[in-house]
């Protein structure tokens, strides 16, 4: 057990013992370390103007992920380096090259969403990728600027990432990998301050014990809903437990013909797998949220918060996964399904804790689709999303899941509709009779994401965009896939 | 570091150049001090306002015994603690800095306290004790005007007899049209910090468009002279109007504190609390009545605007009036009737953005335009074109005024040959007919937006310059840097005059120790009127400086020209620092303020007749959209500007203003949709619900260009055009074009039912029931 944390603030060492553990890595760097180049622009994850940047140890050196540090607690980076807008220029002053790429392109007007989109283009740099402009797109939906319109910025980014990386952090990487690979112990951390008290176990065997015995305790990985407890809702939380220093909760494998995705996994590392054997599920994670938040995010995290509008348990429930939980060494396999028994209800019990997703492989003859609907395209919550699975046998449906969020109480699947179509011929007049159906199924609220005649209609008309999209028609059905528009 | 050369050719920073932003490279480094990020004083208050949770009510029994004693609190501030005035307005005194006993708008200011950390403040306020006794609150225009509820007096223009027109007119069609309110979204929040002084007096540094206003506001609750408040701010992250009129809450608040306890004390909203707490874009309702020939061409028009102004005046008087001065947009009416209802809601107060009226008057304006070409299966461009200003006797407007600059029509000549406005139009068309799902719609819209306060007074501004012996040089005026680059192209206007480098140049905070009495920098008006300003002041140093050469020197005053750093003087050259140097020997003053106010202008508010704006600035835009009808998701695919600058200061912050504005447009009538519950709280408060535009919704092919031509027929700073509201309405091409996809879902039978923002919602409800009826048309 150690009883502090170790990180680098730029390139200095910072070792902390005692600290409130939900105090947000946002307000450590202003009102403790005067680093006041962050911005507090929205406390929830959602403007970007806090987004920093951290350097985790990895197979080839460091890896960089652009973060929300408004939503980030300071135990979070043990082990880790945490860089701010402030570090970037060399010693003699001279900007980095994302950092005058914007002065530029003029690229900066009021300014305090600036230092956000410099931090997202610098982990972009120094992990030396070359997005496009398309994909700077995606790097960038998490950063709002509301005086430039964007293209400026966007223009900036393709002029900085073109060039080749140099600088100060390029040549004190080494330097940096050497003391983070020091730091890296393996011991269970335990933080206290203001109350409260913070584990991190390092290993899965460590984290049953542990919540088993405290299960009180919230679990947190990448604090993208419970961060918001506190920054938003002001709540207490007295015991935390962190499961992202658990290497093998990091784990995604191929075995028994599912993608088994651990506890620890973010969107952002399950995003390749899912999206290469299901490319619906490549936009659903893109558009599921920015990238500062899918760099910290987890899959289970997702599902293990119960939400009705998380975006992947409709995918998954239609794909028919499965859902390992774990307490102490109990180990239990449910259909996931079955976990969302009703609004704020799952089928957990105390000390129990989501240990992995286990997802199908694709089959041959199976079609997927999956749609999320949403006032804007990306960095947006779901009015609905669909799922669908379809199996035809020649021309008659064989079996069909559909599952939606942001219809229920719990991602839920249209039992009315499935049974309306299941036996009978995949044709435009079954497919109506199962929107129809539907309406049994269903009774979605009113609120400020949708009203419940808009959910109904979109939902029903997303089976419908599924049959055209399985049946014989050519025509487009997505607007984010018509060539003009095309993007990443 | 040391001194950079210095140009000899030519100045670095001349107007019509493209400088960059004053600040980009602190912006870009985090060095760039906004408030919050200011040392804080020691034993500085952190201040939590506490809201009302009623839209309304009357409070029966407040308690706040426990949030006194709770852990941390150094003081609580109610409206017994007010000295002065308990009123934070801009205008008609109907702001109270905290409820004395009613609230109207859940998220009314009760109470502050104040804490030693933000979080004491906060957690205390959640011990109040409050009893309320509802009352019935009206939330919508409907409820509004449903109850006979109002802010202020209608309001009334009128050209012609409209009625008389409209009867004889040989066509004539009406409607309802919904415009929807909008959240700043300014990145920074709403801060103030306020400082003790000595004798009672107080500093307060506000993120504020309006630091006169806020000092007033600050002097009149502390109830001590103006000259014991100090406002000074060195930039905002971000105002769009929404700092306009508001901050002297907050401002007022923190000096209440330093008051009452003699410690700084800091106001800052969080994101929630911001949102829920200021005002927003007006909503309106506005009815239509509008006749008509086979040609398009308006006869007649009667407008009625139904505007949501919320718990208070604020300044929905002006905004109100900027709405009708704006709708007519490009067109002669002919005969017009335009009414205005200034409802009172029990909502927050709604305020300035960008625009401030102007928007919502003009993009109903359009939809009439579209309506008028729907109905007589015309290209909506070329109604337009029936309808400009321009001709015998069509020159004038609703509030007769006679509009002498007009060029939109040259404009829009010129963008539709650079769009290739007529092919697309085409290429929509065969698009449209061989796809069932996506539609393709595409507008045309042009934008004329009158320049000047129409509260005639507030177009005056001071300046504040002085050379030092040095040469260098301290500029200071009334104006404010919201991101806009005002500061830089003020900086660029003194150093055209002197022509010395534009960084010899100090841009200083704008404070209202240094230049008194200042107007908001708003109404696009900051570089129109503190350029001009600046401009003065510089001239009378300079005509000192000259006076002193040609005396010193003993040559005439016209043998003495300002060179880039330099002056030549008769047959010989000193640099400018050196002229400077001499002059401070020579004891010649080098410090000068500066005036402007603009000329011409005059309006008659009892008769609504006048010339309330100097000019017009102009601009026209299209836009190209692509729409799936089954779920309303859409797309924004080309987007073609021509926009008139004048002759533009910096062409570069310029184009910022352009392509921001018209993005923040686009939100405004798409995705940004301000959301009430049914008992009036006010739910999309923050990003995750509110949604302004991210950069994907950009689109890719998005040329903008400002027009070559462009040139100011009035005496402005350097011929140079207003640019800060005027993009915003470019935007109404995609709520055109968006229309015109949705007509296409019915094969162009009916016209659609669709208010903005355009959501997905509304689309594919506008979808829907366009479908419907042109199969009932059909049956």
């Amino acid at each position: 057990m150690r009883e502090e944390i170790r990180f680098l603030l730029g390139h200095e060492k910072r070792s902390i013992e005692s600290i409130d553990p939900t105090t947000t890595v946002l307000r450590y760097l202003r009102e403790t370390e005067c680093l006041t180049g962050t911005k507090e622009g929205c406390a929830e994850g959602d403007c970007g103007a806090c987004t920093v940047v951290i350097g985790e140890l990895s197979d080839n050196g460091i890896t960089y992920r652009a973060v929300n540090s408004c939503i980030q607690f300071v135990p979070l980076l043990d082990g880790k380096q945490l860089i701010t807008v402030e570090h970037l220029a060399e010693e003699d002053g001279a900007l980095h090259g994302v950092q005058s790429a914007i002065c530029e392109q003029h690229a900066s007007q009021c300014g305090f969403c600036t230092p956000g989109f410099v931090m997202s283009m610098f982990a972009q740099t120094e992990n030396a990728a070359s997005p496009d402009r398309a994909e700077l797109k995606d790097v960038l939906a998490g950063n709002l600027c509301r005086c430039t319109g964007y293209g400026p910025i966007l223009d900036a980014g393709e002029d900085a990432v073109k060039s080749k990386r140099s600088g100060k952090f390029l040549a004190a990487e080494g330097a940096v990998a050497k003391t983070l690979a020091a730091w890296s112990d393996q011991e269970t951390v335990q933080i206290n301050g203001g109350d409260k008290s913070y584990y991190a176990p390092a290993t899965a065997d460590d984290l049953a014990t542990l919540y088993e015995a405290h299960p009180e305790a919230h679990i947190i990985c990448g604090l993208t809903d419970v961060g918001l407890w506190v920054t938003k809702m002001h709540r207490t939380l007295p015991t935390l437990i962190y499961i992202g220093a658990i290497p093998e909760l990091k784990s995604i494998e191929i075995e028994d013909g599912f993608i088994s995705i651990a506890a620890g996994v973010t969107l952002s590392e399950a995003h390749d797998v899912l999206g290469a054997h299901y490319p619906d599920l490549e936009e659903l994670i893109r558009r599921f949220a920015s990238l500062q938040i899918r760099n910290v995010a987890t899959v289970c995290g997702n599902i293990a918060n119960g939400s009705p509008i998380g975006d992947t348990p409709p995918a998954f429930i239609a794909l028919d996964a499965k859902l390992v939980l774990r307490r102490g060494s109990a180990r239990r396999t449910i259909a996931l399904e079955d976990f969302f028994i009703e609004y704020g209800k799952q089928d957990r019990t105390s000390g129990e804790f989501v240990e992995r997703v286990l997802v199908p492989l694709p089959d041959d003859t199976d079609k997927f689709g999956c749609y999320k609907i949403s006032k804007r395209f990306d960095q947006d919550i779901s009015a609905t999303c669909g799922a669908f699975r379809l199996t035809l046998e020649g021309d008659a449906v064989a079996d069909i899941r559909i599952c939606f969020g942001g219809m229920a109480g719990t991602p839920q699947r249209a039992t009315q509709a499935e049974n309306t179509l299941r036996g009978g011929a995949w044709t435009e007049a079954t497919v109506r009779a199962a929107m129809d159906a539907m309406t049994q199924d269903y009774t979605p609220l009113t609120d400020m994401r949708g009203s419940a005649d808009y959910r109904m209609r979109a939902a029903q008309n997303l089976l419908f965009r599924f049959f055209l999209e399985t049946s014989e028609n050519t025509e487009h059905t997505r607007v984010l896939e018509t060539p003009e528009v095309a993007h990443g | 570091m040391a001194e950079t050369a210095k140009s000899t050719d030519k100045i670095r920073g001349s107007v019509h150049g493209l400088l960059v932003h004053d600040s980009a490279a602190k912006h870009v480094s985090g060095g760039a001090t906004y408030i919050d990020d200011m040392p804080e004083p020691v034993g500085m208050l952190h201040v939590h306002i506490a809201m009302s949770t009623r839209a309304h009510a009357r409070i029966k029994t407040m308690n706040l015994d426990a949030v006194r004693t709770a852990p941390g609190v150094v003081r609580v501030l109610t409206a017994d603690d007010i000295p002065g005035i308990n009123d934070a307005s801009p205008v008609m005194g109907d702001d109270p800095i905290f409820s004395e006993g009613l609230v109207e708008y859940a998220g009314q200011s009760i109470f502050a306290v104040a804490a030693t950390s933000i979080d004491q403040a906060r957690a205390a306020a959640t011990l109040a004790d409050i009893e309320y006794e509802d009352l019935v609150p009206l939330i919508s225009v409907d409820d509004a005007m449903d109850a006979g509820s109002f802010v202020l007096p209608d309001y009334q223009m009128v050209l012609g007899d409209a009625a008389a027109a409209l009867k004889d007119a040989p066509r004539r069609l009406s409607g309802r049209f919904r415009v929807g309110g909008q959240d700043h979204f300014y990145l920074e929040g709403m801060i103030a910090l306020a400082i003790p002084g000595e004798d009672r007096d107080v500093r307060v540094y506000s993120s504020t468009q309006h630091p006169s206003e806020v000092q007033h506001n600050v002097a009149k609750a502390l109830d001590v002279p103006e000259h014991a408040v100090t406002i000074e701010l060195r930039r905002m992250g971000g105002g769009f109007g929404g700092k306009e009129s508001q901050p002297s809450l907050m401002a007022s608040i923190a000096a209440l504190v330093v008051h009452h306890t003699g410690r700084a004390a800091k106001v800052r909203l969080d994101r929630d609390d911001d949102m829920i707490m200021t005002g927003k874009r007006h909503d309106f309702r506005i009815d239509y009545d509008v006749g008509f020939d086979d040609d398009g061409r308006i006869l007649g028009i009667e407008y009625l605007h139904a505007v949501r102004c919320g718990m208070s005046a604020d300044l929905s008087a002006a905004i109100a009036d900027r709405a009708m001065f704006h709708a007519d947009n490009c067109y002669y009416l002919g005969n017009a009737t335009i009414t205005s209802h200034r409802c009172k809601t029990h909502t927050v107060s709604n305020t300035a953005f960008r625009g401030f009226g102007g928007p919502q008057g003009m993009i109903a304006m359009e939809r009439v335009i579209d309506r008028i070409a729907f109905e007589l299966g015309k290209d909506p461009l070329e109604v337009r074109k029936t309808n400009f200003y321009g001709g015998e006797g069509r020159d004038i407007t609703p509030y007769h005024m006679q509009v002498e600059d007009f060029v939109i029509d040259e404009l829009i000549e010129e963008l539709e040959a650079s769009s290739d406005y007529a092919k697309r139009r085409q290429a929509v068309l065969e698009f449209n007919a061989s796809n069932r799902y996506l539609k393709k719609g595409i507008a045309l819209t042009p934008v004329k937006f009158g320049i000047s306060f129409t509260t005639s007074h507030l177009n005056q501004a001071g300046a504040l310059v002085h050379v030092y012996k040095d040469g260098s040089v301290y500029l200071n005026h009334g104006g404010t840097e919201m991101g806009q680059g005002l500061f830089t192209k003020v900086a660029q206007v003194v150093a055209e005059e002197f022509q010395i480098d534009v960084d010899r140049v100090k841009i200083t905070s704008t404070t209202t120790d240094k230049v008194p009495n200042t107007s908001a920098t708003a109404a696009s008006s900051g570089s129109d009127l503190n350029g001009m300003a600046a401009q003065a002041a510089a001239r009378t140093i300079k005509t000192r400086l000259i006076e002193h050469a040609a005396s010193a020197y003993n040559v005439d005053e016209d043998q003495i020209e300002f060179l880039p750093n330099r002056v030549r003087i008769g047959n010989q050259e000193i640099s400018f620092d050196q002229l400077a140097h001499e002059a401070y020997m020579a004891r010649i003053s080098l410090s000068s303020t500066g005036y402007y106010r603009t000329p011409k202008i005059h309006w008659d508010a009892e008769s609504a007749r006048g010339r309330p704006f100097y000019y017009f600035a102009y601009g026209a835009a299209v836009s190209e959209v692509l729409l799936d009808t089954l779920t309303g998701e859409n797309r924004v695919t080309r987007v073609d500007i021509l926009h008139d600058a004048g002759r533009s200061l910096n062409p570069a912050l310029d184009y910022g203003q352009i392509e921001g504005g018209f993005i923040q447009g686009m939100g405004w009538l798409t995705t940004e949709e301000l959301w009430w519950d049914d008992k009036g709280h006010f739910r999309t408060h923050a990003p995750s619900t509110y949604k302004i535009p991210a950069c994907s919704d950009r689109p890719d092919d998005f040329r903008m260009k400002i027009w070559d031509k462009g040139r100011n027929m009035e005496n402005t700073i350097y011929r140079s055009k207003a640019i800060g509201e005027p993009p915003l309405m470019l935007a109404n091409a995609v709520f055109s074009a968006l229309t015109d996809a949705v007509a296409a879902a019915g094969d162009y039978t009916v016209f659609p039912e669709l208010d903005t923002p355009a959501t997905p919602e509304r689309l594919l409800l506008a979808v829907d029931d366009v479908k419907r009826r042109a199969s009932e048309d059909v049956a």
